[in-house]
């Protein structure tokens, strides 16, 4: 399948050399020589967006950056999102809200959605911003709503959120037996 | 003393057991950990060792005769595996309604893009390299691409007449009730094409076992449709076919009988080689071949009294079903059914017919029909309104039905109709009659300012509108559907003494697994959590029916309610005693497994007694009951560019119970949305035969950005025989979006538009004529 030259890449956090035809699809280095299936193929032409990868903190469609592209970068996938197997806050907004339902378009929804909350750096994203920088990840599912719930609960501040779910100061509990 | 204290401890006892309660909450999502973290497997992420990649070689015309296939001598053709219909060791038919469709054509070509050679190479790049050195010589010969040309029958390709299915609906006196009408309101009503444009497309991996059997693995709806086209394609005993469902994304009708195809394609290919097969469409091939929203041609006349009575309606639908039956007699089926939308007719005649044409077979798809008959009747109660000066709310008031109503097939609604309730509820919150006051106002004003040149030439000249509508969507199997069926469903106990379902119903993003974890939870008095559900897998599942219809929470979430409740009395029984939590739940269930052996209960769909159907006559029950919505649209159409958008939805609807309130909501956002797409955007275009725009760059699907905010209103009705009350939730939401965005546009350019999707390029003919 002609000449391979050896490509360096960083993906989620860890360094590997893979030997590719230069032209082959990061999509399909990441799916085949790294066996990271966490990214889809939906179209194979850049509508669908459920490639979308980080590729040096921008989001990118894999399936339309060739592997030569990719020398010397620093690729998050979905597998790279949680640490040590706990989820992110935007992934539990998307379980807890909806967010996700077939969940084929949701890797690459994920990673389109945490690079809006980075690059909005502790503010919340309106609702129609939201659906602006999400434009590029279709999903037949949700109708989008609860994606944007998602998103926008995700990007709240924490300290917001530890207030809110502070429990209210606890009443005099009247035992029920005694009251009657 | 004594007496009063049993009374006291039994007190405390019912005090703390306190039981998990999951019905009616929003619990996190089982299925979503694994769909957030990328561990779910779809079929293609599968790595299976020595696998062979199967691709389809199809043919380029609409219809001919096979004369030959070529396969190009200079091409390398070692390690292939190539198959055609010879290789078919059963029969070489679909085995689904009627056995017309080939699994790879033998001799006729009866659409473009119809299965004739496989081929399997382990190599994925060469395998392709193989389908273009590959050519099918035919013959060709004229198509029938148009349901006209079909109707016209001048070239005969199903019969006498190419019409597969022919229904008659008819109830009261028609005659009367047209000379007693005030007004005859008459009108034609068009729908196209429309793909479900699942994100993940078709995909399946085939094995050839070593008992002598096949084993397919794949994204699909309906194992067991599968299963039984399998057992016909191979001649095998059920006990030598296995299907089993990986992670689906995304169905939508898309995967319930084209996945069979697949399979047998598959299976094909891995009988010949020995060897494991995946065929995995990409985008092109999925748009191109696969099944879709059957298109349809509406034409109404209606006789009405002066205060908006309807006396009298006459609804003629045809639908173009393509080259082979497949679906299409039931899909006209439901369609005919819902062809008088949710009112009191006085009289009624619907003739419903489906056609062949030489174009891909359409199939299911979200709403199975019902979609194109409302979209009709809903336009039509427009020009009824319009007609008479009604605000077109107010006639639909004055005659959606009630309890007690009779519908078109003689059903008399006994129970859990929401028709008001949705209607004045959506109208509310919608402020319907303020903004549908002031939008003509608005209009009104601008225009002025238009004309006395007060507006800078740059602005954009933008109208405002609202469109309502208000639908019904019966819930399961039509008629006697559900007793032909027959499905089954159980629950057992594993040996750690968990709860387990046993249920060929598919988790295709609505949540399945979650809904049936909380039912079975809820009757178990165990955290949803904290049951097992088994992937749908042929072997160990009994058939519970396809995933379709809106069934699954209904028909199969009732039965496993059923099950689980028997499952506890024997338990309780057992230990004379009940249990506070999981933990309690599992020593009761190891004592019991110990002492009694195995426990499974499997309960099978029973016909309520009341609910009667003749399928002769079409009439009677067509469903248990029906779900209710209603929708208010608020659109603004710009005057220059005729592009629409869709500003604010409001929906109002009757589901019985919502089991998952947020999923419940996310199915109604989610089928809103593939309404509105529909409605505006989402045209299937052909040439000659074959879809010209099979890519996601011509075939456009709403994306967020286009997507308004949906305001979702969950009414609750309780069916008495649904679990906790639910009804179907799914296909409804499908129903109601179009109609109210042509009547929104109508507020907003004052032209009146009867085909969808309503383009730019629709818009502005419709202007340009309101013009002339």
């Amino acid at each position: 399948m002609g000449e391979r030259i050896a490509v360096r890449l960083t993906v989620n956090g860890k360094a590997h050399r893979v030997h590719t035809p230069p032209l082959k699809r990061l999509l399909d280095v990441l799916r085949e020589d790294l066996r990271l299936t966490g990214t889809k193929e939906g179209c194979g032409e850049g509508e669908c967006g459920a490639c979308t990868v980080l590729l040096d903190g921008r989001t990118v469609n894999s399936c339309l950056v060739p592997a030569v592209h990719a020398d010397g970068a620093k690729v998050v996938t979905v597998e790279g999102l949680g640490k040590g197997g706990a989820l992110t806050k935007l992934q539990k907004a998307f379980v807890e809200l909806g967010g996700a339902q077939c969940g084929i378009c949701t890797p690459g929804m994920l990673m389109s959605a945490a690079a809006l909350i980075k690059a909005a750096k502790g503010r919340v994203p309106s609702d129609p911003e939201v659906r602006e920088a999400l434009a590029g990840n279709l999903c037949r599912c949700t109708g989008y709503q609860r994606i944007v719930d998602a998103v926008r609960a995700a990007a709240s501040k924490p300290a917001a959120r530890k207030v809110a779910r502070k429990r209210p100061p606890a009443r005099k509990r009247v035992p029920a037996r005694a009251a009657r | 003393m004594a007496h009063s204290r049993t009374a006291a401890s039994e007190v405390t006892r019912r005090v703390t057991v306190l039981r998990p309660v999951s019905v009616g909450v929003n619990i996190p999502k089982l299925e979503a950990a694994d769909k957030v973290t990328g561990r779910a497997l779809y079929l293609d992420d599968l790595a299976v060792p020595g696998v062979l990649h199967g691709r389809t070689v199809r043919s380029t015309v609409a219809r001919g005769r096979i004369l030959g296939i070529h396969f190009d001598p200079a091409f390398d053709w070692s390690g292939f595996t190539i198959v055609d219909h010879r290789d078919v060791p059963g029969e070489n038919i679909v085995a689904l309604i009627v056995g017309d469709q080939p699994i790879l054509a033998s001799d006729q070509i009866r659409h473009a893009d119809e299965p004739v050679v496989l081929l399997a190479h382990a190599d994925a790049e060469r395998v392709e390299a193989g389908v273009r050195a590959v050519r099918i010589d035919v013959e060709p010969l004229e198509p029938v691409l148009t349901m006209e040309d079909a109707l016209a029958a001048g070239t005969r390709l199903y019969g006498e007449d190419n019409i597969f299915k022919h229904i008659s609906i008819e109830r009261g006196d028609l005659a009367a009730g047209f000379a007693a009408a005030d007004l005859i309101v008459e009108g034609e009503y068009r729908c196209g094409h429309q793909e479900q444009l699942y994100i993940e497309n078709n995909a399946m991996l085939a094995e050839r076992t070593a008992e002598g059997g096949v084993s397919v693995r794949g994204s699909l709806q309906c194992p067991f449709y599968v299963h039984k086209a399998l057992m016909h394609a191979f001649a095998l005993p059920a006990e030598k076919v296995r299907v089993v469902q990986t992670v689906t994304g995304g169905g939508f009708g898309g995967k319930e009988d084209y996945p069979s195809i697949i399979a047998a394609h598959a299976a094909l290919l891995a009988w010949k080689s020995g060897k494991p097969v995946k065929i995995v469409y990409d985008r092109a091939e999925d748009l191109a071949a696969t099944t879709k929203r059957h298109p349809s041609w509406s034409r109404i006349r209606a006789g009405v009294k002066r205060d908006g009575t309807l006396l009298a309606l006459e609804h003629e639908v045809v639908m173009d079903g393509g080259a082979y039956v497949t679906l299409s007699p039931v899909v006209l089926s439901r369609g005919a059914i819902h062809a008088g939308g949710p009112y009191r007719w006085g009289s009624s005649r619907i003739h419903a017919r489906v056609v062949a044409t030489n174009t891909p077979p359409n199939g299911a798809f979200r709403g199975f029909g019902a979609p194109q008959t409302l979209f009709a009747i809903e336009c039509h109660m427009d020009r009824i309104a319009a007609a008479l000066g009604l605000d077109p709310v107010e006639l639909r008031r004055r005659n959606a039905v009630r309890v007690g109503d009779i519908t078109p097939t003689g059903q008399t609604l006994r129970e859990s109709v929401g028709a008001h309730e949705v209607l004045e509820r959506c109208a509310k919150r919608s402020r319907w009659s303020e903004k549908r006051a002031r939008f003509a106002r608005e209009n009104a004003a601008a225009a002025v300012a238009e004309r006395a040149g007060r507006i800078a030439k740059s602005a954009r000249r933008v109208r405002k509108g609202i469109g309502f509508a208000l639908i019904y969507h019966g819930s399961g199997f039509t008629g006697s559907g559900e007793v032909k069926l027959a499905s089954r469903a159980a629950v057992d106990l594993t040996p750690e003494g968990r709860p387990r379902v046993l249920a060929a119903s598919t988790e295709i993003g609505q949540g399945t697994v979650t809904l049936f974890s909380q039912i079975v939870g809820e009757a178990l008095g165990v955290p949803a959590a904290f049951v097992l559900v088994q992937q749908p897998d042929t072997d160990c599942v009994p058939d519970s029916g396809p995933t379709v219809a809106s069934r699954t929470c209904m028909v199969v979430g009732g039965l496993l309610d059923e099950c689980a409740r028997e499952i506890r009395a024997k338990l309780e029984l057992f230990a004379e005693d009940s249990w506070a939590d999981a933990a309690g739940f599992t020593r009761v269930a190891r004592r019991f497994l110990k002492a009694r052996g195995p426990l499974r209960v499997e309960h099978g769909y029973k016909r309520p007694p009341e609910i009667v159907w003749d399928d002769d006559r079409y009439q009677g029950d067509a469903y248990g009951c029906f779900g209710y919505a209603a929708i208010a649209v608020e659109v603004e159409v710009d005057l220059d560019t005729a592009e629409t958008k869709v500003v604010h939805v409001t929906t109002s609807q009757d589901v019985g119970k919502a089991i998952h309130p947020v999923m419940c909501a996310g199915q109604i956002e989610g089928g809103t949305l593939q309404g509105l797409g529909w409605a505006l955007l989402e045209e299937v275009r052909w040439k000659d035969g074959r879809v010209w725009n099979n890519n996601l760059t011509n075939y456009i699907i709403p994306p967020s950005a286009d997507t308004p905010p949906m305001d979702v209103d969950l009414v609750e009705m309780p069916y008495s025989r649904g679990p906790y009350g639910a009804k179907g939730v799914g296909e409804m939401p499908m129903d109601a979006p179009a109609p109210a965005v042509l009547a929104a546009i109508e507020q907003a350019t004052g032209c009146v538009l009867s085909e969808i999707p309503a383009t730019p390029e629709r818009v502005l003919r419709a202007m340009l004529r309101g013009r002339a």
